[in-house]
């Protein structure tokens, strides 16, 4: 006999022990649940734990079947999960001709970007910071369209990190603004090429919208805000409605041929081909937007005028460079690279990890996402992936693995 | 001769002197989508729970065991080639491996399939 592999040498989970993670200690019912949940139910969602919430990871089709129906036709995800909320400016009534001015400077003294000039119903993506300069979070940042909601600005946080993101921004703004919280809004993502021609059905006027834009609309009695926004590459809308209309409004965008539900995990590699980060994995406080490769969260002034946590040390780091990239890798082989997986030069010096990886469904192979050392960090560069002990080639690649298709006008 | 399951989702199958592995249906609709798989060499041995090969979902990564001490005498690269075929046929075409088993006494620790069908509606 041939020498004997050591037991669990992988250090990774059997199938046992893999089948088994949503029921492991966690009890589902002191989860929270969306106001969908019972809609999910009966979609046939395998329910699971994710950010406090019971949440659907995926319906009858899988993973793989819904991840291709996105980028084919429509999907729609449950994302309620996530933090919505007004900010306010106390400093001037809404509607006043420098409320505007008023929230946007106080909410740029804790992100980066150029928040005073954005449009009338436009959105931003940014990033709240540290002092260090690290990333708290990301978020979209909206500009409400009506004169008469001047002054307020629409956040939309991560999940998981909403209550800390709230405690923030309420105590460092206090003096400036008032923070309500909608925790009586549910959110929907439309997203796919066919998405615009669902929304033109169903809440007609907003296939109008070009990509970054929110509009208010009413529909069946209530308002909706729809933003011409997502987090699959796609075009594709996300609409804000109170918890008692979600699931009306859900049940109408299903009734349309093209939409199937679509769960987390077609979710995140969707997002993953799309090149977009996953907060508390390609970005944490420990990485700064210079690093995270999302300079672009930097608006021009605000890069010369500063005035952002962490201003000093991203400035430096966005004119002389990150010690460190967020690159897209693209492994040779088939084997997927997971988060955590370690990168190396091709002549085996650790230069990095991934933070993201897996199979794209579009892409026809595994993809990944992750830090290098910034000389390693060029398009093209070949690099080593440590997978179960074995080094697999890679290579650095340009992101999105998957072209985006977002509606401009 | 009957099919044996182990705890971590494999069964076990002898034909002759050789037993056919792989991994349950049931541990196939609950992994998902199978897009990767990583077999051993022909002539390698492992010990009973070894982790011997690899299956991955688009979900996670997994470790398959050997659950029976032996020599992989063939591997079915029709699955390497099309991980697919694992959620198509786990139970059949899209077997794993083939072991010359050391010690067959090993087969009676393991389920029988109303045994496994029990244990598997419970994990």
């Amino acid at each position: 006999m041939r020498a004997v592999k050591s037991l669990r040498s992988h250090g990774q989970p059997g199938l046992a022990l893999f089948l088994t993670p949503y029921t492991d200690g966690t009890n589902m019912t002191e989860l929270k649940k969306t106001a969908l949940h019972a809609t999910h139910v009966s979609l046939g969602a395998k329910m699971v734990e994710f950010a406090g919430y019971e949440m659907p990871v995926q319906y009858r089709d899988g993973v793989l079947k819904e991840h291709l129906h996105t980028r084919e036709k429509a999907g729609l995800f449950d994302v309620s999960h996530m933090g919505q909320a007004f900010l306010e400016t106390k400093q001037t009534p809404l509607g006043a001709s420098d409320a505007h001015e008023k929230i946007a400077t106080a909410l740029e003294t804790l992100v980066p970007g150029e928040i005073q000039k954005l449009r009338k119903g436009g959105l931003r993506y940014s990033v709240l910071l540290n002092e260090q300069g690290g990333v708290l979070d990301d978020l979209m940042i909206t500009r409400p369209f009506g004169d008469d909601d001047q002054g307020a600005l629409f956040l939309v946080v991560n999940a998981a990190m909403k209550s800390q993101d709230f405690a923030l921004i309420e105590k460092l703004l206090a003096d400036h603004a008032t923070l309500k919280i909608a925790d009586d809004r549910s959110l929907l993502a439309l997203q796919g090429p066919t998405a615009t021609n669902v929304i033109a059905d169903v809440i007609p006027g907003a296939e109008a919208q070009t990509f970054m834009t929110m509009r208010q609309y009413q529909w069946e009695g209530s308002d909706v805000y729809v933003s011409r926004c997502g987090y699959t590459g796609e075009d594709g809308f996300e609409i804000s409605v109170p918890d008692h209309t979600a699931e009306q409004l859900a049940k109408t965008l299903l009734d349309h041929n093209d939409v199937a539900p679509i769960g987390l995990g077609a979710r995140d590699s969707l997002r993953l081909e799309a090149g977009l980060c996953l907060y508390g994995h390609d970005l944490t406080p420990e990485t700064t937007p210079v690093a995270g490769n999302i300079g672009f969260v930097l608006g021009k002034r605000r890069r010369e005028e500063g005035g952002f946590p962490g201003a000093d040390r991203i400035l430096k780091e966005y004119a002389d460079g990150a010690e460190n990239l967020r690159v897209g890798v693209r492994p040779e082989g088939r084997a997927p690279a997971r988060e955590g997986v370690k990168i190396e030069s091709t002549d085996g010096i650790a230069i990095g990890d991934i933070t993201s990886g897996g199979f794209g469904p579009t892409a026809g192979g595994p993809v990944a996402m992750g830090y290098v050392d910034a000389k390693f960090a060029a398009t093209g560069t070949k690099v080593h992936l440590i997978v179960r002990g074995k080094a697999l080639p890679a290579e650095i690649t340009d992101m999105p693995f998957v072209p985006h298709r977002y509606y401009r006008g | 001769m009957t099919i044996k399951y182990t705890e971590d989702h494999e069964w076990v199958r002898l034909e002759g002197d050789i037993a056919i592995v792989g991994i349950s249906t049931h541990a196939a609709e609950q992994l998902g989508d199978v897009v990767f798989v990583e077999l051993p060499d022909v002539g390698a041995s492992f010990d009973q729970k070894a982790d011997m090969a690899v299956v991955e979902s688009v979900k996670a990564a997994s470790d398959v065991y050997a659950p029976i001490a032996g020599e992989i005498v063939e591997v079915n690269n029709a699955i390497v080639d099309e991980p697919a075929k694992v959620n198509e046929d786990a139970g059949g075409a899209a077997w794993f491996v083939k072991i010359k088993p050391s010690d067959l006494s090993q087969l009676d620790g393991l389920m029988d399939e109303a045994a496994y069908k029990t244990f598997s509606e419970n994990n």
